[in-house]
């Protein structure tokens, strides 16, 4: 109910416009306009909610969990969920992911900072081209291709390794067409000048294109952590040993093992969101951009 | 010809370049491509070829051999094949516009009000992206189930059904769930894109007609939704790629079931290939997929364009 009170100054800034210039025209308030943020307040709600019951479940007992009457907050909070999940390799599960997603998004970076900065500055011949089949191979659905990048991992003897999962996340165009939409900010001029100085290929990449970009890796950085965290499909279908399963996976297991033990799923659910979703909360900033950045061309 | 062709690209580019800078430009152009170029063709380009060419195999563990375009014909006879394809279209149908519609709605509500505001409702509604698969999907379960599920106590105390109802488990209601939870983890993106793109319609063709006396209905289709098109018809072929492609929901909840009701093409490919070993058979149902997502996509670029037209 809280949520109610602190939504409600937004009334009076409805029809501000976002320069911040003072608008004399006063627009009323209408009752379509509270009926809107009050349908949208109730649906906001209902879209956190799976969260909440994510967690307040994580805290209840067995018999709260179980009852018929559903136990709206854990009166009586409790850690054995969290005991039981301990028990299992979660830490191990945590590691495994966090470690995918580090390279994933480090390799990334580089290798889409690099090939966006040439598709957007350098003229070499091909660059249409190259550009035209980054672009349609991004329409495609990319779990198609799972199949025979089993096989391909399996001979080069990397199934059942956390780079199986690692490898194919680097190579989807994504990254590549993000970095070309920020390079194409960078004045031809500066990069001009810098020839003209004298500044060789790669100092001009790493002293001039680099820390002009620097937002631009930032939004890849984070969606790509994020994206791959998230990535189920493409971790079951490389990951089967106990020893390499990400939290993901972990919770599948979970499920499939003990699919009524509610409490100990949540627990397990709460693992592997809450870290992933204070990240984003921390870097939402960046990651908007990179979506917004990326949809400019489609 | 060679001149011609210099002459071409320096009229593009604004500045001649001579061969020796083309060279220059070609090398380092390309050491810079290398490795981005590297991981693509081979995690992305030769797989996808690979995929065609298996197709016309009969692939499993013990065999791999030419069988032509028998798997594509042993497909169109498949009725199993044909549920899960109506199932995804129904899927697709229903929760693209659904997505593009209420992310409209709310983008249209929530960017006019205080940047912190903004952000806050944009957060919520992407949170279910953000809490992964996985985790929505067993919290969902959970809600979901028939003996201590929040949903049927719910509905039971506000008098909507009389006694508990096995939502996943009932061929009538289970697609639905499916599609309800899809649209939850899938609204988030397309919020944000709209909010961004309606902050980017001109302000002063919005306050010209507001003075000139249109409605907000007249303002919202005859100026913003033109300008908005653009961001549209990215969120419609991102939205279409996604529900396609969904596949953690059905596996982790119904696996396909009960009796093949929530049956999608990507779920019967992941079955074949790796719960029956099929893979030259699910390459061959991967290929249709792709094919009829970029039909789709094609598709909506042509409405797309003759709207605007």
């Amino acid at each position: 109910m809280s949520e109610n009170i602190k939504a409600a100054p937004q009334v009076h800034h409805f029809k501000k416009p976002k320069s911040g210039n003072q608008d004399h025209s006063v627009h009323q308030v209408t009752v379509y306009q509270v009926l809107c943020v009050a349908a949208l307040i109730i649906v906001a709600l209902l879209f956190t909610f799976p969260l909440y019951w994510i967690i307040t479940g994580s805290f209840k007992g067995p018999q709260a969990v179980n009852a018929r009457v559903p136990v709206w907050f854990p009166t009586e909070p409790t850690l054995l969920n969290y005991e039981k999940l301990f028990e299992k390799p979660a830490f191990m599960w945590m590691f495994n992911t966090v470690f995918v997603c580090a390279m994933a998004m480090l390799f990334t970076c580089v290798a889409a900072s690099m090939g966006g900065y040439a598709l957007a500055k350098k003229r070499f011949t091909g660059r249409a081209l190259i550009f035209s089949i980054f672009v349609c191979a991004m329409a495609l659905p990319k779990q198609v291709i799972l199949i025979p990048l089993l096989k391909e991992m399996a001979f080069l003897n990397l199934h059942n390794t956390l780079w199986a999962v690692i490898l194919p996340t680097v190579g989807w165009p994504f990254g590549v067409f993000l970095m070309k939409q920020f390079s194409e900010n960078i004045p031809t001029e500066l990069l001009e000048a810098a020839r003209i100085d004298g500044a060789g290929e790669v100092r001009t990449f790493t002293q001039i294109v680099f820390p002009m970009i620097k937002p631009g890796i930032g939004a890849l950085a984070i969606f790509t952590f994020i994206n791959t965290w998230n990535d189920y499909f493409l971790q079951l279908i490389m990951l089967n040993s106990t020893e390499v399963l990400t939290i993901s996976l972990g919770i599948a297991k979970l499920q499939s093992e003990m699919s009524t033990d509610y409490g100990l799923i949540m627990a397990g659910a709460a693992l592997g969101s809450i870290p992933i979703i204070v990240i984003f909360l921390m870097f939402q900033k960046f990651f908007t951009r990179g979506i917004t950045m990326g949809a400019v061309k489609g | 010809m060679k001149g011609a062709f210099l002459m071409t690209k320096a009229a593009k580019g604004g500045t001649a370049l001579s061969r020796a800078n083309q060279r220059r430009e070609n090398i380092a152009g390309y050491l810079f491509m290398l490795p981005s170029l590297l991981f693509f063709v081979g995690f992305v380009i030769f797989p996808m070829g690979l995929c065609l060419f298996n197709s016309f195999f009969n692939y499993t563990m013990t065999d791999f051999s030419f069988v032509g375009l028998a798997n594509y014909k042993e497909l169109i006879a498949d009725p199993i094949f044909r549920t899960a394809l109506v199932n995804t279209i129904v899927i697709v149908l229903v929760s693209v516009p659904v997505t593009c519609v209420f992310s409209l709605w709310v983008a249209s509500v929530i960017y006019k009000m205080h940047d912190r505001y903004t952000s806050l409702f944009r957060c919520i509604f992407y949170l279910p992206v953000v809490t992964g698969s996985v985790a929505v999907t067993v919290v969902w379960k959970w809600m979901f189930s028939p003996y201590t599920g929040i949903l049927n106590y719910v509905f039971r105390s506000l008098g909507l059904i009389s006694k508990n109802i096995n939502w996943l488990g009932s061929p009538d209601y289970a697609l639905g769930c499916i599609i309800l939870i899809l649209l939850t983890t899938s609204v988030g993106q397309p919020i944000v894109l709209y909010v961004s793109a309606l902050s980017n319609v001109d302000h002063s063709l919005v306050e010209a007609a507001e003075v000139d006396g249109a409605t907000n209905l007249q303002v919202f289709w005859k100026i913003k939704w033109p300008q908005i098109m653009p961001t549209t018809l990215y969120i419609l072929v991102i939205t279409t790629i996604n529900s396609f492609q969904c596949f953690a929901l059905i596996q982790l909840l119904t696996s396909g079931g009960p009796n093949n009701s929530t049956q999608t093409i990507m779920y019967y490919i992941y079955y074949n290939a790796f719960k029956l070993s099929r893979y030259g058979y699910g390459s061959a149902m991967g290929v249709i997929l792709a094919a009829i997502i970029a039909v789709f996509s094609a598709m909506q670029f042509k409405l797309a364009k003759s709207d605007n037209g």
